[in-house]
């Protein structure tokens, strides 16, 4: 029965539809392939009974006729989402055991569609950190590996833990969120696919807070298809989100195999960096003539505030951030360190429940509200954030239909290689996708290629607002072109 | 700019994380780091440009003033790590 791990989302679904399996022996093969796969540390929380207790529903609506579009499908959700009765964490400390006694917006609406929940995967801390070395539950790891090396590297992060999970297939997809980067770094460290939508697409309602005005959910799955279906169940007007936008949803699914014939692709230049490693120049080179040869016409664009979006980012997320961890007192829900009086004890609970990045995050968002340094800093990481979005609105404009510029700008490294002496040094992996949630526009990752060491790469596609159909029918291309990536399983 | 000894031990406070004496110069050093890559920031021309205060061109909206939600107090307490009926225990604050 493994071998029905293998299967894509699309492919799942036709399945269970034509009756050749149901989905609780979808749901158990899953299961098993998370149990021999526990070294990767993909998962916090695994939930067999209630992924069980789901699966017999669904066969009992897929007998009966009225199946929802995801009906039966088991899917793996970021500790990031709170989860009815399902300890959510951000794999923080601080949260502890903490129990929602609510279920997110965007996971309540993939079980109203019929999808089995088959546990909890891990993240880095509140979503902070490019490797996923930062969570509590210690670091993911990537299924991939270097060719002849028994290494293990990092998944990339926030959405380590969905990203390792979707590729080792221990589900059929993953919900994930993305503050600068955090679904397409890891989607491109893994050879999966992931897409931010617009922000506002997706209600943040019910998901751990990080930045707000970054914060967006999105998928990470197996195949653009894939991802076009697991979107359409998660985006949505919410009342309960107030940045929540009320628009119809479109059916993404629609989009995919449509032509591009004649859509204006940009190729912006400042993302042409020094030193730039060969094997990603060729990349992006060469998703540049797939689109071509798909009746795509490429233009060179400029975006000059490009290089200012990551010093604004490290601004303006941990000044939100600063604000939104806030709650974390020791009081309502959570860890508690206690002390001689209640600052005493916010103090002691928050130093001993944060972790180095969270705290080195907190402080430096503080720092630049502060009194006195408010102006110098987030006033001007504002404004400069005005003038990134604008760049793209100017490439809009002009008639271009989307953006193509590599994912990251290198493949997966190892754990604890990066960023131990220089924060700086880890932040530098979302040089190519920060602007995007800077200015709140879609991007979508899709595998393109592998590198000199066997590792995965990913193009990104950056689209109009609420175009995320322009992406779906660029990204398909891409993938059409490029194939489809599937590690060797070493676990 | 950059911070000193005193300002880490001052935002610290202001962050309501204790930090230990030993801790304070490793702090200093990262979040130095962070000030000098975002330095580059004050090189941009932003004579005249708004700042962003939404990302998404929409109007804020807003909702009926009337009570859609609550006796649920029994939930709000749920996960507390110290409680007495509907209430949360913190140590003394007023003597």
């Amino acid at each position: 029965m493994t071998d029905l791990t293998s299967l894509t989302l699309a492919e799942a679904r036709k399945g269970l539809a034509d009756k050749t399996f149901t989905s609780l022996e979808l749901t158990d093969a899953h299961l098993s392939a998370i149990e021999a796969a526990r070294v990767l540390n993909a998962f916090v929380m695994e939930t067999p009974d209630q992924a069980r207790a789901m699966a017999r529903e669904a066969d009992g609506k897929i007998a009966k006729g009225d199946a929802g579009p995801l009906a039966g499908i088991p899917l793996g959700i970021k500790d990031l989402f709170a989860t009815k009765g399902v300890r959510t964490t951000a794999c923080s400390k601080i949260l502890g055991n903490f129990v929602p006694t609510y279920e997110s917006t965007v996971t309540s609406q993939l079980w109203r569609d019929g999808a089995v929940m088959l546990g909890k995967l891990n993240n880095d801390e509140f979503a902070m950190g490019s490797s996923n070395e930062t969570s509590c539950f210690g670091p993911v790891g990537n299924p991939w590996r270097r060719d002849g090396s028994n290494a293990t590297l990092v998944p990339g992060g926030s959405s380590g833990g969905s990203a390792s999970a979707v590729a080792a297939l221990l589900c059929m997809g993953a919900t994930a969120t993305d503050t600068g980067g955090s679904i397409r770094q890891p989607a491109a460290f893994t050879a999966t696919v992931g897409i931010k939508p617009t922000y506002g697409r997706c209600s943040r309602w019910g998901i751990v807070a990080f930045a707000s005005s970054l914060d967006q959910a999105g998928p990470i799955a197996r195949s653009v298809r894939d991802a076009a279906m697991l979107l359409r169940s998660m985006a949505g007007h919410d009342p309960k989100d107030t940045t929540s936008v009320d628009i119809p949803v479109p059916d993404y699914e629609a989009a995919i195999g449509k032509s591009v014939k004649g859509m204006k692709i940009g190729i912006p230049r400042e993302y042409r960096l020094d030193g730039m490693p060969a094997e990603i120049e060729k990349l992006w080179q060469s998703g540049a003539d797939w689109l071509r040869s798909a009746g795509a016409e490429l233009v060179e664009v400029s975006l000059p505030h490009t290089k200012y979006a990551l010093p604004a980012y490290y601004i303006v997320a941990p000044a939100e951030a600063s604000s939104n961890l806030a709650r974390y007192d020791g009081v309502r829900y959570g860890l508690r360190e206690q002390g001689r009086n209640i600052i005493e004890l916010y103090e002691n609970t928050r130093a001993e429940g944060f972790g180095a990045e969270v705290k080195r995050r907190v402080m430096i968002g503080t720092y630049v509200l502060s009194a006195g340094y408010y102006d110098a800093y987030y006033l001007r990481a504002q404004k400069v954030r005005t003038l990134i979005k604008k760049d793209f609105e100017d490439c809009f404009a002009r008639g271009v239909d989307a953006i193509l510029t590599p994912a990251t700008p290198s493949a997966a490294f190892g754990i604890g290689e990066k960023g131990g002496a220089d924060p700086v040094e880890m932040y530098l992996n979302d040089i190519f996708t920060v602007t995007v949630n800077m200015a709140g526009l879609p991007g979508i990752a899709v595998p393109a290629g592998k590198d000199a060491q066997g590792l995965p790469l990913g193009l990104q596609l950056i689209g109009r607002p609420f175009d995320e159909e322009t992406l779906f029918s660029l990204g398909e291309v891409i993938e059409q072109a490029a194939g489809r990536f599937v590690p060797e399983r070493w676990w | 700019m950059s911070v000193d000894a005193a300002t880490v031990r001052r935002i610290a406070h202001l962050a309501r994380i204790a930090v230990s004496e030993e801790e304070v110069p490793h702090l200093q050093g990262e979040l130095n780091a962070m000030l000098a890559f975002v330095e580059q920031l004050s090189e941009v021309n932003v004579e005249g440009v708004e700042p962003m205060t939404s990302v998404t061109p929409m109007q804020m909206k807003k909702r009926q003033d009337v009570v859609n939600d609550g006796e649920i107090a029994d939930d709000i307490v749920a996960n507390a790590p110290a409680t007495e009926g509907h209430f949360f225990l913190v140590p003394k604050v007023v003597e």
